[in-house]
């Protein structure tokens, strides 16, 4: 008894530890999370240090023609471990720099659709005036045709954002807006419901009754909420975008037709499917990879996110 | 005990609570729930009023337009000095950490994702510039106040019973040392023993802290525990307010009557004795009162006249307000004249404060 005395005053007096840490240690217990986190890992690590090992240039001909023609179509060996494709390019280096682009564009479209998405969805659901404005314009947007859409932004757009940042720059940028401000209207949706559903809690009542602005409110009460729906429409949202820009590309609206991307492989590789099988797996088994390890990463971090799951 | 010199804090007039009914294609205003109809009553410095009813006749309203939570149809609140149903956002929000509201789910009212020193930490993070460990020696003082083990601080609220939660709510409700507390129905979802401890708790801090509560609740028992005065309403109007000991020993108004026949005897020989009342028909809709008093659809002694006019709250003996055509001041017999003679004229007075 005299012993556990002062441990336990030590313990009464540890000040709240950081939420952050009991994420973790959730987080670490997922083990599908661990994994796709690791796959990931490995993923953005192969195509951010890849091209300082893997010197080949991924747009590099043979300039002899003779030379050019046989290093066509190759398949497995140690000077190409991925093969050559139909003009003797390299195939690994193209997977690299085309992944580069592909998980870049995968993120930054996500976060942007994520953000518009969580933003008109918490206005339209706490804001009871907002709500009909914002909602009526989420249904427009969904009845929009998209490629349309696309397709006079990118004409419109195209010229001016390349002269500010470059042709490569420019086209990103572009491609990211495009399939940002086109795929964020289910997020809307789902964060709105949600949002109805928790704005009526006693604990946002209480939250009221002390005087809490709603801005905090929002901040404080609702958004961790409903981070759950907003995680998985985030991980399946960087599947779809990385899918929606090989489209783009495929159409000539995207990257130009040189400029590897793993959907641009994938697509590029459909028409010698039957030959050379091998042109369509890896870009694909890229892509799936890719959405399969941030599926499993957002599904641990949901859970850990919720402090009822936490422990368990 | 109830001497009418005390300093008034909260004084409510003509509380009026009406929530809009859209109907039709082209969601037109149809019509209002009238929740609470002209309520009045004042609540003094370190008393606590108690309100009863049944479900649906607007006890919670009540609480929640006292603290605004709602946007007022009409009348004032009058809570130290302030109208608080005239302050502007920001001085709503100054007047805050005097009046508090402790809520009937200890679950719902806490915020699931949030530790135990966050929910009780947030009305300091919203009203004081403490530092973090001032903050933390407060939140600490606020868990000793109501029995919290100081080791629960980074627990989260599906750790622990109902009644630590309820507790948390509490201690939340201290945390900017308000003078008014709105307790919403506290103990209601919670088991008889546990409500016990709850009650005893809040008396507890009203002792020490010189605090003033608004007890919701359709608990007539625990009522009678911890209250100084009883307000009983019927669909959204008070029927009486009288002092708690008066009221028990005698109700006045039929509707007061009929409920406290409701209330068990714990004595087997004087249970078997009790005389119930048991009142016939539904609670009309508060969308649509009936036209004079609104008990007339189910008064046991129900007149003519009671289908014509609406009877005010008037004081009919000290301290004791009731809303009755036949319950008139100056009567020897008050509890006899309920059912007796026939008023000759309703009483226009108005509302004695």
């Amino acid at each position: 008894m005299t012993d556990l005395a002062p441990m336990k005053l030590d313990e009464a007096l540890k000040p709240p530890r950081n939420q952050w840490w009991d994420v973790w240690d959730q987080f670490k217990t997922h083990k599908g999370a661990l994994i796709g986190a690791f796959v990931l890992g490995v993923l953005v690590l192969a195509v951010v240090a890849g091209p300082l090992f893997w010197r080949i240039d991924p747009a590099f001909i043979e300039p002899d023609a003779v030379k050019m023609i046989r290093s066509r179509n190759q398949g497995f060996s140690l000077a190409h471990p991925f093969g050559t494709d139909q003009l003797g390019r390299d195939m690994l280096a193209r997977m690299i720099a085309g992944g580069k682009v592909s998980l870049a564009v995968g993120l930054v479209a996500m976060l942007i659709s994520i953000f518009i998405g969580t933003t008109i969805g918490v206005l339209a659901g706490y804001f009871k005036r907002l709500d009909g404005p914002l909602m009526r314009m989420t249904d427009l947007f969904l009845a929009l045709p998209l490629l349309p859409l696309l397709l006079v932004m990118v004409m419109l757009f195209r010229e001016t954002l390349a002269g500010m940042f470059g042709p490569e720059l420019g086209t990103f940028f572009l491609i990211v807006f495009a399939i940002g401000v086109t795929s964020w209207m289910q997020a809307a949706r789902i964060v709105r419901g949600e949002v109805l559903a928790l704005k009526e809690r006693e604990f946002v009542l209480a939250a009221r009754s002390i005087g809490t602005p709603s801005r905090r409110v929002i901040l404080r009460h609702i958004l961790p909420n409903v981070m759950s729906p907003i995680m998985v429409a985030a991980t399946l949202g960087i599947a779809s975008a990385i899918i929606t820009e090989s489209a783009l590309s495929f159409l000539g609206l995207g990257f130009p037709p040189d400029f590897p991307t793993w959907g641009r492989l994938l697509f590029d590789g459909v028409e010698y499917m039957t030959q050379f099988p091998d042109r369509v797996i890896w870009p694909g088994l890229a892509i799936s990879l890719t959405v399969l390890s941030v599926n499993y990463i957002g599904d641990g971090l949901r859970d850990a996110l919720d402090p009822r799951i936490r422990g368990r | 005990m109830l001497d009418a010199g005390r300093r008034k804090l909260v004084e409510v007039r003509d509380l009026k609570m009406y929530f809009p009914i859209y109907s039709g294609l082209l969601r037109r205003h149809t019509g209002d729930v009238k929740a609470v109809d002209g309520v009045s009553f004042d609540i003094f410095e370190g008393e606590t009023l108690g309100l009863v009813g049944e479900s649906g006749c607007g006890k919670s309203t009540v609480g929640r337009a006292l603290l605004r939570l709602y946007e007022l149809t009409g009348g004032s609140v009058v809570i130290d000095g302030d109208d608080v149903a005239k302050l502007s956002p920001e001085a709503l929000r100054q007047k805050r950490p005097t009046m508090q509201m402790v809520f009937q789910d200890p679950q719902a009212s806490l915020n699931p994702r949030m530790t135990l020193a966050g929910i009780i930490g947030e009305p300091l993070d919203e009203h004081t510039s403490l530092t973090a460990p001032e903050k933390l020696a407060r939140i600490y003082q606020l868990m000793d106040q109501v029995g919290l083990n100081r080791n629960f601080a980074n627990r989260y609220p599906h750790e622990f019973s109902g009644g630590q939660r309820q507790r948390i709510g509490i201690a939340r409700a201290l945390a900017l040392n308000p003078k008014f507390i709105v307790c919403d129905e506290p103990i209601a979802a919670l088991d008889v023993s546990i409500q016990a401890q709850v009650v005893n708790l809040l008396e507890e801090l009203q002792d020490r802290l010189g605090l003033t509560y608004l007890f919701i609740s359709h608990d007539l028992s625990m009522v009678r525990h911890i209250a100084d005065r009883v307000a009983v309403m019927y669909l959204g109007q008070i029927a009486e307010l009288s002092p708690r000991d008066e009221l028990y020993a005698q109700p006045l108004h039929p509707y007061a009557i009929a409920l406290l026949s409701a209330v068990p005897e714990p004595d087997p020989s004087r249970e078997g004795a009790r005389q119930r009342i048991i009142l016939q028909g539904d609670v009309p809709s508060p969308a649509n009162p009936p036209k004079g008093c609104n008990f007339s659809t189910r008064c046991p002694q129900v007149q003519a006249i009671c289908h014509r006019l609406q009877p005010d709250l008037i004081e009919v003996a000290p301290l004791r307000f009731v809303a009755c055509h036949f319950v008139q001041p100056q009567q020897a017999q008050p509890a006899g004249s309920t059912g007796g003679t026939e008023a000759t004229e309703p009483t226009q007075q108005g509302v004695n404060a």
